[in-house]
């Protein structure tokens, strides 16, 4: 027998998602480039968790690669939370000077920059996280043409962000958290069990000619 | 929607002939305006200003005295104006506070922070903060933020017309990378970008529109929270320059209107071709 509900998730996943290790993969790129663009520390891209309020680190590479992925902080406070709540980017030097950022930043991180640039990541209306860039040479003075360069690595950014987002969504879907696509694979796979594939081919191509008809 | 800020009841926008001869501002124009003219001498003494932003830290020496600081928060979808106990929670509000300090040392400073626990990404939070600052009738109103979110356009919209038929002069920041974000972009308020040189003074009218004028805003020494100083880049550093500016123009002028202190920042501009520098 055809396991029409695996070919679905296969079909969807293959058409619409890439896997995290992709996913990883892409962010990973896009850090290490704003890296050694502004021949920083650190860089890392930290996606926003609406439902806890955290921000969350996915990508990190320089100073903290190994640890700090996964880690989270309240997204309402701090430089990274102005940024995420203002949808504005922001550029500080020696922020090791503010000792409520240091303590904060050291016991969360346990590495305490002393430059940051960090950009939103802006998806339409949304703020999906944020890019920082730690750690810039100490005698480098910013320039207009750097804060643009790091608005386009945000731009890039908050799209692979938003794809990866997208994906998590419709892997949750098609998990068993149920949802509309779980059960159009259900319905997929008793179809699969009464006929042959063309069966199901004739049922989805009416279901989907029905749909096209219906009003929005 | 609720209602704007303010609405002046005004019988009716005609005059007679009597009020025609009464239609004067406290001071004529002089036949060519000078910088001079429209701020020497100032210290902002007089002038009200209020900061929407991250908080002020209260005390910083950089910062002064802070008249007044409110919170908004949101609590049973309800908003909530109430005095804040916080502080600074960012820094970013302490900085803008200092730079109008420096440019306007006698201006009145206050607060109002729309940034804090659970805000995340709430537009409310910051029409309501610009409400309350309108309502209040400061002088000047610096907005070193924006919204991104369409659905707040025609509200904030109707508040940058109340303020400024209320004569109060909002300063707001122009977003730093190629996005629609508001208030910054109606022509009731007066926007503002970076430019790369380092005199605090010095500013520049754009021939270029939507955003009006550049201001000091690249690898700029500012207050942060902790008492201390640091550098930062950002058009949200120049938009309190022109903020300060505006101060010493009202402290000077308290009479003029938001679109006058506008023409008068125009006039005095580097480029404008009068005595700017």
């Amino acid at each position: 027998m055809v396991d029409a509900d695996a070919r679905l998730r296969d079909a969807v996943a293959a058409g619409v998602l890439a896997d995290d290790a992709t996913h990883a993969a892409l962010l990973g790129s896009i850090v290490q480039v704003a890296r050694a663009i502004f021949h920083a520390r650190a860089a890392s891209v930290l996606l926003l968790d609406e439902a806890a309020g955290e921000l969350v680190f996915e990508a990190v590479v320089g100073e903290g690669e190994d640890t700090l992925v996964g880690q989270r902080f309240p997204a309402s406070k701090g430089i990274a939370g102005w940024v995420l709540n203002t949808r504005q980017p922001l550029v500080l030097a020696d922020v090791t000077a503010d000792p409520r950022f240091s303590a904060d930043t050291a016991a969360s991180t346990g590495y305490v920059p002393r430059g940051i640039m960090a950009v939103p990541l802006l998806h339409g209306e949304e703020a999906l996280g944020v890019l920082e860039v730690l750690d810039r040479p100490a005698d480098a003075r910013f320039s207009m043409e750097e804060v643009d360069l790091l608005g386009l690595f945000g731009i890039q950014a908050a799209a692979a962000l938003a794809l990866i987002r997208r994906a998590r969504l419709a892997a949750s879907a098609l998990g068993d958290g149920g949802g509309d696509l779980r059960a159009l694979g259900r319905i997929a796979s008793r179809l699969a069990e009464r006929g042959d594939d063309r069966t199901v081919a004739a049922f989805l191509e009416s279901l989907d000619a029905l749909l096209a008809q219906a009003p929005g | 929607m609720s209602a704007p800020a303010a609405e002046e009841s005004l019988p009716a926008y005609a005059v007679d002939r009597t009020a025609v001869q009464q239609l004067r501002g406290a001071r004529a124009w002089p036949a060519g305006v000078t910088r001079e003219w429209a701020l020497g001498g100032s210290t902002g003494r007089g002038a009200r200003v209020c900061v929407v932003d991250s908080g002020i830290e209260a005390g910083h020496p950089r910062v002064g005295e802070v008249t007044t600081a409110m919170a908004v928060s949101i609590v049973d979808d309800e908003v909530v104006i109430e005095p804040d106990t916080e502080g600074d929670l960012c820094g970013h509000g302490t900085a803008c506070a200092g730079i109008i300090r420096q440019i306007a040392p006698d201006c009145e400073l206050a607060s109002v922070r729309v940034l804090g626990e659970g805000f995340v990404g709430s537009g409310p939070v910051l029409v309501a903060g610009l409400r309350w600052a309108i309502g209040q009738g400061y002088d000047v109103i610096n907005m070193s933020l924006s919204t991104t979110k369409h659905k707040f356009v025609e509200e904030l919209h109707d508040l940058a017309d109340a303020a400024y038929f209320r004569r109060s002069i909002v300063v707001a920041s122009a977003h730093n990378m190629p996005v629609a974000s508001y208030p910054w972009r109606f022509s009731s308020v007066i926007s503002v970008a970076s430019h790369e040189l380092d005199d605090p003074l010095a500013y520049y009218r754009n021939p270029d529109p939507p955003v009006e004028f550049f201001a000091r805003g690249v690898d700029v020494s500012v207050a942060w929270t902790g008492g201390v100083s640091m550098r930062s880049t950002g058009n949200s550093f120049a938009t309190p320059h022109i903020t300060g500016i505006c101060a010493l123009i009202r402290g000077k002028h308290p009479d003029l209107t938001p679109a006058e202190v506008k023409t008068l920042l125009g006039l005095t501009a580097a480029n404008a071709g009068a005595d700017g520098g």
